[in-house]
């Protein structure tokens, strides 16, 4: 019966969406605050609707109902509850279903929770909102329903890909779609502008919270997904520039841009146009980011739940919403009030420049993903690019904004002093250069580039250590002042530079794993020893171990450095007789920021007809920083999002103070 | 001085495209040199022969895994034979192979040909799916007469299609 409850409940949701879509546009052309509130009560209601009918699936895989087609495709009843769980969202038709709770969820809250919004901005805003979950709940509904019945229920389901069942992966999707479609209530926001023709600093304002909090969600789900790919595949490496890796990693990329043009336009009312557009383009790359991995055009090695035939109409939600909102965009945005003025040095620049680059490698993140599709229709040919295209034109892009980045936050707005910022951060570069010199003169084998690597990701962290200084006046007042001031600090300039800080350490992170990663492989017997790097890896045991569905094969696996143990490896293969499937379990210690990665391969027969395995081993050093990196960015996003002046409710008053006259 | 606009706002307009156009143009330039070079082509085994793929040069080679091909030899190195309808290439690949890798299924390599004509792989790929099947050797396979769209493939042939 919950099946279709579920099945009715999400019928409901598009024809509420459908609702709150007819009642907002209808109380914002005849200005009824009635009709309105009808409006954003039926996007609650759609909320709801949408959330019955996840509850329902997700009752459904817990119990094992197998009589419902999606749990019967991915679900068993000897799966760990967790991953019963996680199998809701596992397939297609269930992660189109948690696409569309967060969809509604976040129309329901602009709905109740917008009290500060003007009312006909707020009213086109719910209505937009309100077409975009009438569009994916339409497609939900008619082409992807999840909680559909068989006729011939199977007693026994056929479980979800064993490489999916791990707590990171589980925990992955829930936060990369509710970054994605975060993003469309920045891109409902920007229509309702355009419409309104209004694009303030109020409006800025409003976008800046929807902007972090999606920016910050992604951010973590990019980092899970880059993580369990990194201990899940047991390949060593954590980023292959796949296509389903870009397609999250665009809209990021958007967003990023965004972040950074909306405090200009909410500081200074100027780049109205432009942040529109990165609006509008931010949610455009998370649809585009749905299709490409839902619908399998583009050869990846890890794409799930694909369906092609489906993917050509999430394609037409794609252009239908893209379309309309570029069209707006194009036919309002000349009528948009010019921004503030400002000098040739100064805090927008530095923003505009950071604009720049951000989308010329978006730019050439998109051609290298989709130049595979373009070339097969032009020539026929099958080609595609790997790390080498990217390391050409995304890196050294990247690199030059990051070199200046520390910069920006120094200079003033309006007009800035160049040489008085370049001044303020002589320190910070002499620390960077020092370390730069040092990893190239101490590490080997000598790498200049990586070298500038770890240089540039010292600079990151350097120059925001010094902007703090700065700020907190540090030498030109005492400790206890200087103190005093720092805590004074808003929250979003603390989170800005906890931001900035995170992405050196990234980038520390990944100039030292990608440049001096040690790798090995024997095939090992019991007692047999491998050499990586600095450490002695020696093979104890190996064993069976039972687990809830599967069967595996553990090794015991000594660590040893310079004689003494640091590490207990215990990397293991496990077969899911369900699937038939083997997957590896890889081991990673000792604690610190650098890994022992550890494979076990397949049992083989040595020589002498003993057992032998083939056991790979990375030294990835300092690799941790890679994942710490995006970690602290995102808690910088989120503590930029409790600064108050950022809450949902509040932007009027201040907005006002901070609002100048405009040329 | 003359030759600039007068207005403030177009002047700011100019000189954001000053600003923008280097860059840009620096981003395509880097990104046409990098498409001449590290483009990587997809062959299966009679596609790579009719080319002529010369040796070293690194491409992607896909095909079905040919039924008893698979060699996993005691110093951790496995050979295979990659085949489509009309060629085989006999493939060696140092390392383990994927999870999902099976004979009579579809894979990728990634590599270049040695100048014995080995296919020497660094990577292989396999999707994480079990029914997978990769569209390029769908297309190559249909190309050379193979496709036959049988059960397990039904999903990858819509892909082709």
């Amino acid at each position: 019966m919950t099946a279709e409850l579920g099945s009715f409940a999400l019928v409901l949701a598009l024809v509420l969406s459908l609702a709150q879509a007819g009642f907002s546009i209808a109380g914002r052309v005849r200005g009824s605050a009635v009709l309105a509130g009808a409006g954003e009560g039926a996007a609650a209601g759609a909320f709801l609707g949408v959330a019955f009918a996840f509850a329902a699936l997700m009752i459904a895989f817990v119990t094992s109902d197998f009589s419902v087609a999606n749990v019967a495709e991915n679900s068993h009843t000897a799966k760990p509850l967790l991953y019963k769980i996680a199998g809701v969202w596992g397939s297609h038709d269930g992660s189109m279903l948690l696409w569309c709770l967060a969809l509604t969820g976040f129309g329901a809250v602009i709905a109740l929770g917008g009290g500060g919004l003007p009312a006909r901005l707020k009213a086109t805003a719910v209505a937009t909102q309100g077409v975009l979950g009438a569009l994916f709940l339409a497609y939900a509904v008619f082409a992807s329903n999840p909680l559909l019945r068989l006729a011939n229920p199977p007693v026994e389901g056929a479980s979800l890909n064993p490489i999916l069942q791990d707590p990171f992966l589980a925990i992955h999707p829930p936060f990369l779609y509710a970054g994605y479609v975060g993003m469309s209530v920045v891109y409902s926001l920007a229509v309702a502008a355009l419409i309104e023709g209004r694009v303030d600093a109020a409006w800025a304002r409003w976008v800046r919270p929807w902007a972090l909090a999606s920016w910050s969600l992604l951010t973590i789900g990019i980092t899970l997904g880059s993580f369990w790919a990194y201990y899940e595949l047991g390949w060593g490496g954590w980023w292959a520039w796949d296509p389903v890796e870009n397609a999250s990693f665009m809209p990021w990329i958007a967003a990023t841009a965004l972040l950074h043009s909306a405090v200009v336009t909410e500081k200074r009312g100027a780049l109205a146009a432009w942040t529109v557009f990165l609006a509008l383009m931010a949610f455009t790359f998370s649809m585009l980011g749905a299709f490409l991995v839902r619908s399998g055009v583009l050869m990846s090695v890890h794409a799930f739940a694909v369906n092609p035939r489906r993917g050509m109409l999430l394609l037409a939600i794609l252009g239908v919403a893209a379309g309309s909102g570029f069209g707006l965009f194009a036919w309002r945005a000349p009528s948009l009030p010019p921004g503030g003025l400002f000098a040739a040095v100064s805090r927008e620049t530095a923003l505009v420049v950071n604009n720049i680059f951000l989308s010329a490698a978006v730019a050439t993140v998109l051609l290298g993903t989709l130049y595979p599709l373009i070339r097969q229709a032009l020539t026929g040919d099958m080609a595609s690019f790997g790390a080498p295209y990217y390391n050409l034109t995304f890196t050294p892009l990247m690199a030059v904004v990051l070199l200046i980045l520390p910069i920006g936050p120094l200079l003033a707005w309006k007009r800035a002093d160049l040489g008085g910022a370049l001044r303020r951060l002589w320190a910070a570069a002499l620390v960077a250069l020092a370390a730069g010199a040092l990893v190239f003169a101490l590490v080997q084998p000598r790498k200049a580039l990586a070298a500038f690597g770890v240089a540039l990701g010292v600079w990151l962290v350097a120059g925001s250590i010094a902007e703090l200084a700065d700020r907190s006046r540090l030498g030109k007042v005492g400790a206890g002042e200087a103190l005093r001031r720092l805590r004074g600090l808003p929250r979003g300039a603390w989170g800005m530079t906890l931001a900035h800080v995170g992405i050196g350490v990234f980038v520390l992170g990944a100039a030292f794993e990608t440049a001096w990663r040690v790798e090995a492989a024997k095939v090992m017997g019991v007692g047999d020893r491998l050499t990586l790097g600095v450490y002695e890896l020696n093979l104890k045991s190996v064993g069976p171990v039972e687990g809830p569905n599967f069967a595996a094969e553990r090794a015991m696996i000594s660590v040893t450095r310079a004689g003494r143990e640091v590490c207990q490896a215990t990397p293991a293969r496990r077969f899911y007789p369900v699937q038939r499937q083997t997957t590896s379990k890889v081991a990673i210690c000792p604690p610190g920021v650098s890994d022992v990665y550890i494979v076990l391969g397949d049992r083989r027969t040595g020589d002498a007809g003993q057992p032998v395995w083939l056991v790979r081993a990375y030294w990835n050093r300092w690799s941790r920083l890679i994942f710490a990196g995006p970690l602290i960015m995102a808690l910088g996003g989120l503590i930029s999002l409790s600064d108050r002046r950022l809450r949902f409710g509040l932007p009027q008053r201040a907005a006002k103070a901070a609002l100048e006259p405009a040329e | 001085m003359n030759i600039l606009p007068k207005s403030r706002k177009a002047r700011r307009r100019l000189a954001v495209v000053a600003l923008a156009a280097p860059i840009l143009a620096g981003a395509a330039g880097l990104t046409l040199y990098a498409m001449g070079n590290t483009v990587s082509l997809f062959y299966s085994p009679s596609q790579a022969h009719a080319a002529r793929v010369p040796a070293g040069r690194p491409i992607q080679l896909g095909g079905l895994v040919a039924k008893g091909s698979v060699v996993k030899l005691s110093d951790g190195s496995v050979d295979f034979v990659v085949m489509d309808h009309a060629a085989e290439d006999k493939v060696v690949y140092r390392g383990d192979l994927p999870d999902l890798f099976r004979e009579g299924q579809g894979v990728v390599t990634k590599g270049a040909y040695r100048a014995d004509g080995v296919f020497q792989a660094s990577e292989v790929l396999a999707k994480h799916d079990e029914k997978y099947m990769p569209r390029e050797v769908t297309r190559a396979l249909k190309a050379s007469g193979e496709w036959r769209g049988g059960e397990a493939q039904a999903g990858a042939a819509g892909a082709g299609s």
